[in-house]
């Protein structure tokens, strides 16, 4: 029944894209209210699971964009802020994963694909090469009449 | 060695196959909560009018003796499925409970508590955006906490409390914390 | 009635798929051409059929057939006409209808274009396309019948999700299954190729058709799912790494990998083994969406609402199709023979260098959409990985990408000349980096991000090379004018569609570059003949009316936009709150320009008086949109070329031994 209510809640706040982040909520101040706008980029909304909380018209989203404001104006840095929604929701609500034991395999993933690739792509060029013997250089009379040729005929 | 490459492919589909099977039996969207084993969270939460002067909830009231938290509203549809339950718990004296009424307005709140029963012992205001209901970790409501003698977090009951998931659940644990 | 003789036509749609995935691979071993002739016929009924089927269903969603379970759901006597023959497939059950249907148009149409086929091939790769029909058709006649019944049938329809209500919305799905499904050509194609221990030119110039059809639909499916978020979501972005959207996405890159090394396979005779893989990954990526979207085992806001009996079904289906292909590959693809010389500086070692990133950057987008899952089955803790992690990660993998793709073409098959390329992209090369300096003062140094210089050199290298390449080809500037445009007609549509392909990318990646680092954004409280300026753009709200539309009633705002000082546009976006569904959507009023759009939305009064607008500028997005649609029409004009044209197979040749010569 709760997840229905969960599901149910996530679709209306879906649905209602409309105006997540209210003007009232807004900081009067643009560099800060950037710095707000960032860092809500980089939060989860809870309820909704897969938009960020700038992004959600859901209740919780916004009590948390506006406690991430006044966490600002406070005058916080933006990791003391983030440690702030962390110790209350775990790494759950960052969208960038931290970089530690749990999320190694995530980060470096992408990059070991792209090494384990080239290293296929370079074993197999090593196999060809060997296999088949580059011919010879072509010699002087050989490029003379393949100019020749050329002239006469370009290609297309 | 070149014909163990070709089976690669199979490989890592296997694997991934038995993901997807473990993860059709879980719920994506079960969250563990961060504060077990933690203390409760500093707050100082004034009462709902027409409670009687010393009834809000802070943090030195749940030293002591174990108790449940829980966080309510009275916009809240599934609270009122879960409320005659909690009225029960009430009358079995089997532990205190306080209420958080979280992003309500506190009149709202009280007139909720006065046509549906009360079973709370202390409740605290918290109107939005509900800052002491963050430093739980809300991410919805009903959701219950039960609280150590030492005012340590230990359990987080997520939804409606029913009667399967208290006498499972939340029972023995209550009981547990209060031998120690 | 009619339900029912849809219900009864998917009966027996899944016997005769069952005959069809049986006889004839039975007949291609034992050479019974009776047998394998079978295929054809077989497929042709399926199509007739599932067509029966699916029009009993459309039948009932037009005429509002509420005894219909699947109906009452999700439609509404309101509705238009229009969302009401969408709504068919804007529920689980009615996709699944149409996800068949596409199969069987693609099956009849193997049958119908593919009389020179191999007969063997063709018996083999039709009866592995009802090895899929039959899965799908259990999945749906077993777990999610549309044409349940409903007694008593209620007097209305609970409708349909309004957001789903759109026409950027209402073709989206179909080309999405145009190109998942077209994918299951190649697929098929790749498994009779397994089976009968052969794949050579010949093979790969059946399938390149089959794959850029399924990618070019795919590519505009994705485009219109890409707009539809871009207008009806409100907030001016158009990609957020959902885990929907990255289904789609995957498919498409592995999609592309498989374009770039069948044409190897086709000129050079190499690759076999690898691009036969990644016919399998392409197939097996669709079908992986279809079970991440309907399983529940990963959170989206767009799934569909899910259910444990259909994911162990798919999910068995994925084993079985999937899980056995790779089988099948472990075991015949070590025997398939390779071809001769293969040099890294070559065209054929551009494209397997394309390949590389291209299969990359697709597992990197399966690493990161299942990771939540990886991590909650081994009790590592719940993660999200959302659009932070896929914008530092997969973008940087396809900057080299592009890199390479702005020179690729230049380098000739077998035996390139670097230094020779390198020579003749030094133009190319220069105006990259003139645009990239330019960019970089123009937004006023570190002003703006520091990437955005970076995306415009590389959308201005990748047109200038793609430009170069078929300048070079048409010796234009070089040879007499009337020469140069002899040349480019006889050029092969193959290589006008290629150019216009990486030309389309390289506009799509300018546009999508400067609008996500120049978005001008302003959100406030507006009262009427008040006058908000973003971006030189002067909006001043004039009216704000209610409107009544068929099923929904509208805050209509009037806004008058004027640039330096002259009244440009009359803009009306709208607040809707649905009746049935009862839930509000946007619509924002957009006004497209050469240099961006004008964007604005309205949202609720404010108690004090006055609207909430968000205003914007986003600049270049229509550049995303033409350059996907001229990468649509590379694939077509590609589709078009003659040797593509499977009826055509000697002219094939001569003109493919022309082209390698060129």
């Amino acid at each position: 029944m709760r997840r229905l209510l969960l599901i149910l809640a996530c679709l209306t706040a879906f649905a209602g894209p409309a105006i997540a982040a209210d003007p009232s909520e807004m900081l009067k101040d643009p560099a800060l209210e950037s710095r707000a706008q960032h860092l809500g980029k980089e939060l989860r909304c809870l309820v909704c699971q897969s938009e960020s909380i700038e992004d959600s018209n859901a209740d919780l989203a916004r009590d948390l964009r506006v406690i991430v404001r006044e966490r600002i104006q406070s005058g916080e840095s933006d990791d003391q802020v983030m440690q702030y929604v962390v110790d209350r929701y775990g790494d759950y609500v960052l969208l960038r994963p931290p970089f530690k034991a749990s999320t190694l395999v995530l980060w470096v993933g992408p990059f070991a694909l792209l090494l384990a690739g080239l290293a296929a792509a370079a074993a197999f060029y090593r196999r060809r090469t060997n296999a088949a013997p580059p011919p010879p250089p072509l010699s002087a009379e050989e490029k003379r009449r393949l100019e020749a040729l050329l002239k006469d005929h370009p290609p297309s | 060695m070149r014909r163990l490459l070709y089976l690669l492919p199979v490989a890592v589909f296997a694997v991934l196959a038995l993901f997807f099977l473990r993860g059709l039996s879980l719920n994506p969207r079960d969250l563990p909560s961060v504060l077990i084993d933690r203390p409760v969270p500093e707050m100082a939460l004034p009462p709902l009018p027409g409670r009687g002067p010393d009834t809000g909830l802070a943090t030195a009231d749940l030293k002591g003796r174990v108790s449940l938290v829980n966080i309510f509203g009275s916009w809240c549809i599934a609270c009122v499925q879960e409320h005659p339950f909690l009225m029960r718990i009430k009358q079995s004296g089997a532990v205190p409970i306080h209420g958080i009424d979280w992003r309500d307005d506190p009149a709202e709140g009280a007139k909720w508590l006065k046509k549906n029963g009360d079973p709370y012992e202390r409740v605290g205001a918290d109107p939005a955006p509900g800052r002491a209901a963050i430093d739980f970790g809300v991410t919805g409501a009903p959701e219950t906490f039960i609280v150590d003698k030492a005012g340590i977090i230990r359990y987080k009951h997520i939804g409606p409390v029913t009667r399967e998931a208290w006498d499972k659940t939340l029972l023995p644990i209550i009981r547990e914390l209060e031998t120690k | 009635m009619i339900a029912e003789i849809g219900h009864f036509a998917l009966v027996l749609a899944l016997a005769v798929a069952c005959v069809q995935a049986v006889v004839p691979l039975v007949g291609a071993e034992r050479g019974e051409r009776a047998w394998m002739d079978l295929a054809g016929p077989a497929a042709v009924a399926q199509l007739v059929l599932v067509g029966i089927a699916f029009a009993a269903l459309t039948h009932a969603y037009v005429t509002s057939d509420f005894s219909l379970l699947n109906v009452a759901q999700n439609s509404h006597t309101d509705k238009p006409m229009l969302y009401k023959v969408s709504g068919v497939w804007g529920n689980h059950e009615g996709s699944l209808l149409l996800w068949i249907t596409i199969l069987a148009l693609f099956g009849a149409a193997v049958t119908a274009f593919g009389g020179n086929l191999p007969p063997t091939l063709k018996a083999r790769a039709l009866a592995v396309q009802a090895l899929i029909t039959v899965g799908f058709l259990a999945f749906i006649l077993f777990t999610s019948n549309p044409f349940e019944r409903l007694d008593p049938p209620p007097m209305n329809g609970s409708g349909l999700n309004p957001l789903l209500q759109d026409p950027g919305l209402a073709f989206h799905p179909p080309f999405l299954y145009l190109g998942y499904v077209g994918f299951s050509m190649a697929f098929s194609f790749a498994i009779a190729a397994l089976i009968e221990g052969k794949v050579d030119a010949a093979w790969a110039r059946w399938v390149r058709p089959w794959t850029l059809a399924a990618w070019v639909f795919l590519t505009l499916g994705i485009a219109l799912g890409s707009w539809w978020a871009y207008y009806e979501l409100g907030w001016g972005g158009w990609w957020y790494w959902d885990p929907v959207e990255n289904a789609s996405f995957m498919p498409w890159l592995a999609g592309t990998a498989l374009l770039h090394s069948a044409v190897v396979v086709e000129k050079r005779d190499a690759l076999k083994s690898w691009t036969i893989l990644l016919a399998i990954v392409t197939f097996g990526l669709s079908l992986l969406g279809t079970f991440l979207v309907r399983s529940g085992v990963i959170t989206s806001v767009h799934a569909f609402a899910s259910d444990p009996t259909r994911g162990v079904f798919i999910l068995m289906l994925l084993v079985v199709a999937i899980g056995g292909s790779f089988m099948l590959y472990a075991v015949r693809a070590p025997a398939l023979k390779t071809g001769g010389l293969f040099a890294p500086i070559s065209r054929e070692g551009a494209l397997l260098l394309n390949n590389v990133l291209m299969a990359t950057g697709a597992g990197t987008v399966l690493l990161g959409t299942l990771y939540p899952l990886f991590a909650d089955a081994l009790s590592l803790g719940k993660v999200s990985v959302g659009p932070p992690f896929f914008n530092s990660v997969f973008v940087p993998l396809m900057v080299p990408m592009v890199l390479a793709m702005g020179m690729g073409p230049l380098v000739s098959w077998k035996r390139g000349d670097l230094a020779g390329a390198l020579a003749r992209v030094k133009l190319a090369m220069a105006a990259a980096l003139a645009a990239a300096i330019a960019t970089w003062v123009m937004q006023g140094g570190s002003a703006g991000p520091w990437w955005a210089a970076g995306g415009i050199g590389l959308a201005v290298w990748l047109l200038l090379g793609t430009l170069t390449e078929i300048a070079e080809r048409v010796r234009l500037f070089r040879a007499p004018l009337g020469d140069s445009m002899r040349r480019a007609a006889n050029l092969p549509r193959a290589a006008w569609g290629m150019t216009l392909a990486h030309g389309g990318l390289a506009v799509l990646i300018a546009g999508m570059t400067a609008s996500s680092a120049w978005k001008a954004e302003s959100v406030q409280t507006m009262t009427i003949g008040e006058t908000v300026t973003v971006a030189g753009y002067a909006f001043t709200l004039k009216a704000v009316r209610d409107v009544d539309g068929p099923n929904y009633l509208a805050t209509e705002g009037t806004f008058e936009v004027a640039k330096d000082g002259k009244v440009f546009a009359l803009v009306t976006p709208e607040k809707r709150t649905y009746r049935q569904p009862p839930r509000p959507t946007t619509e924002a009023a957009i006004v497209g320009t050469f240099l961006g759009d004008v964007y604005a939305v309205i949202g609720d009064a404010v108690p004090e008086g006055g609207w909430v607008t968000r205003l914007y500028f986003n600049p270049l997005v229509p550049w995303m949109w033409v350059g996907c649609l001229i990468m649509v029409a590379g694939g077509l004009v590609s589709l078009s070329d003659r040797r593509h044209r499977i009826g055509a197979p000697t002219r094939a040749r001569a003109a493919a031994a022309q082209a390698a010569k060129a």
